[in-house]
């Protein structure tokens, strides 16, 4: 038999070549991937740019309101990274870098950050399989999670803190609190959405709820999953920083280096420190849409 | 067989019926009448299609007889257990390549990895998808995703194919290739097919009998024999025959329209 050659579907610009008989016209079309590999300027370009011009704007900000010591305004680019990395200051006194305590507060928050994300993705996911399953659960469940969300963790922490002590599972509780409701609400949207007729696709073979889980409403709800999960991520960032920089107790993490060097006036390193800890909520959201693009690109259109 | 109602329990049908409506009646809990009256029935080598306005009651019809839905009054009897069902869309699952989405309802049956993964190729090939097996359901035209649908519905040999609009979004040309991509397998294979659709054209061409319906509630006001042979030619199409047969069957439509 013959392929259709005029189906109204977008066939993109035919530069794959055939795969079979005459079907040139729907063979799948590279378009996409053609314009990505040929824009990686047009991608990162206009990002970069204006990071120049916020950091021209910033160098010339510092020398005007921060021209001489003791720098506590706005020091400049330059005088972050020196006197933050260096044994002598941009101003030729003796220095002691920050080099180790900010490694080791990174270390210690990703690991409060990644733990507490775990937990959320895990707790996250299966909350939103009990609330799918039927409708009694769901009404009973939701408003907890909606809770959640709404009340102000912040105002939590030092409750927190004064009942489980301040260390690292008081941390990772924040965490938890923070990030958790992303994970059950987009999970749950996921497993909802799946269309009608697909169910009763499967509805028809009398498949079992477990099947109808496993092979439609699981493989639905990823894209929605993902989605989740980048939120959440860079919530627990937030999360482990905010915990420690209310506790201000136990091993130093970010918050509580950043809560020092205020308190100490220490404006270079404070900046290192946020700059840092910008750095890190950014890095994972970028590490989880990658993720995600490894696991459902392959197959996921977002509807645009 | 099996009833598809809680009223009551017809004698079995015999074996070559395999659809057997009696006196159907459907109101939904809100109240809406969607069908009443319905007697019909399809034997083994017939093709039934039945066309009617728009929400008239076509696929509350189908969703009947396959036992998605329970009629409320009336039995629906049904002489097989393998039916298949083809959505209006073709409601394939996005994750999933051509090859493992026409192998999902023997999946969901149970069957052996090895024997699915052959009828599926077999089915594959009889709509004419063969080389498209790992393609994704993004990377298929419209045709393309409905011919995977078919397929998926084929690997369970169904004895009774319930289609509702299956080529309702799809153009012209499209919608005529599969036609007569349909109607070859149901030469070949001698199904009983019910088969709704908007139109009239593609009612006559198909099958061997078109009942027309009309609304509200939906009821059915007429029922032509198709006397064409199979396989059928394209071009019967043009014949005075066909034309003055689909005259009847628009005729019929608008009566029962008004
Ligand atoms: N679950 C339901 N609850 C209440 N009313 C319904 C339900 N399903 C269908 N209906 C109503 O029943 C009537 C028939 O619906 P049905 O979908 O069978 O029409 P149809 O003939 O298939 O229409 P179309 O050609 O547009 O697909 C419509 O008025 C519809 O609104
Ligand atoms: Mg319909």
């Amino acid at each position: 038999m013959s392929t259709e050659t005029s189906t109204g579907t977008d066939t993109g610009s035919g530069t794959t070549p055939a795969v079979a008989t005459a079907a040139a016209a729907t063979v799948p079309v590279t378009r996409s991937a053609a314009a990505r590999s040929g824009s990686v300027a047009k991608l990162w370009g206009p990002p970069l740019v204006v990071f120049a011009v916020i950091v021209a704007a910033w160098i010339a900000l510092a020398a005007i309101l921060d021209a001489s010591p003791p720098h506590v305004l706005l020091p400049s680019p330059l005088r972050i990274v020196v006197d933050s990395f260096s044994t002598e200051t941009l101003d030729g006194q003796p220095n002691q870098p920050i080099t180790g305590e900010l490694l080791n507060a990174i270390a210690l928050t990703m690991q409060v950050a990644l733990s507490g994300l775990a937990i959320s993705i895990v707790v996250g996911i299966v909350w939103a399989i009990l609330m799918s399953q039927a409708r009694w659960v769901e009404r009973s469940l939701f408003p907890y999670a909606v809770i959640l969300q709404c009340v102000p963790i912040l105002a939590l922490v030092p409750l927190i803190g004064n009942t489980i002590d301040y260390g690292i599972e008081a941390r990772i509780l924040v965490c938890v609190l923070i990030s958790l409701f992303p994970m059950v609400s987009n999970t749950l949207f996921g497993l909802q959405s799946v269309e009608r007729s697909q169910r009763e696709l499967f509805k028809l073979q009398k498949a079992s709820r477990w099947t109808v889980l496993t092979k439609l409403q699981l493989p639905n709800a990823l894209p929605a999953i993902f989605a989740g999960m980048r939120i959440s991520a860079g919530l627990a960032i937030v999360g482990a920083i905010v915990g420690d920089f209310f506790f201000r107790r136990g091993q130093p993490g970010l918050g509580i280096l950043i809560s020092n060097y205020q308190s100490r006036l220490q404006t270079p390193e404070l900046f290192a420190a946020v700059i840092v800890a910008a750095l890190l909520g950014v890095l994972i959201f970028l590490i989880f849409g990658w993720i995600s693009k490894l696991a459902v690109g392959r197959w996921y259109e977002p509807a645009s | 067989m099996t009833t598809t109602t809680a009223t009551s329990r017809t004698a079995p049908v015999t074996t070559d019926t395999l659809l057997d409506f009696r006196n159907v009646a459907m109101q939904f809990p809100n109240g809406t009448v969607a069908l009443s009256g319905i007697d019909l029935t399809v034997k083994r080598g017939e093709f039934v299609t039945v066309v009617g306005p728009s929400g008239c009651g076509k696929s509350t019809l189908l969703r009947i007889a396959s036992g998605l839905e329970n009629a409320s009054e009336g039995t629906a009897a049904l002489g097989t257990k393998r039916i298949g069902y083809v959505f209006q869309d073709a409601t394939l699952l996005p994750w999933r390549t051509v090859q493992a989405n026409v192998e999902l309802l023997a999946e969901l049956n149970k069957q052996p990895r090895k024997s699915r993964a052959a009828k599926a190729k077999e089915a594959i090939e009889l709509v004419g998808l063969s080389g498209f097996e790992d393609n994704l359901p993004k990377q298929l035209s419209g045709g393309m995703r409905m011919r995977t649908s078919l397929a998926r519905s084929l690997t369970l040999d169904p004895e009774l194919f319930l289609f509702d609009e299956p080529f309702g979004a799809l153009d012209e040309i499209t919608r005529e290739r599969l036609g007569d991509e349909l109607l070859r397998i149901f030469t070949e294979q001698r199904f009983a097919g019910l088969f709704i659709t908007h139109s009239v054209a593609e009612a006559v061409y198909l099958s061997t009998r078109v009942v027309v319906m009309s609304g509200r509630p939906g009821h059915i006001v007429d029922e032509f024999e198709v006397p064409f042979d199979y396989p059928r030619d394209p071009d019967i199409r043009f014949t005075p025959e066909f034309a003055a047969l689909s005259g009847k069957v628009s005729h019929a439509l608008r009566e029962g329209h008004s």
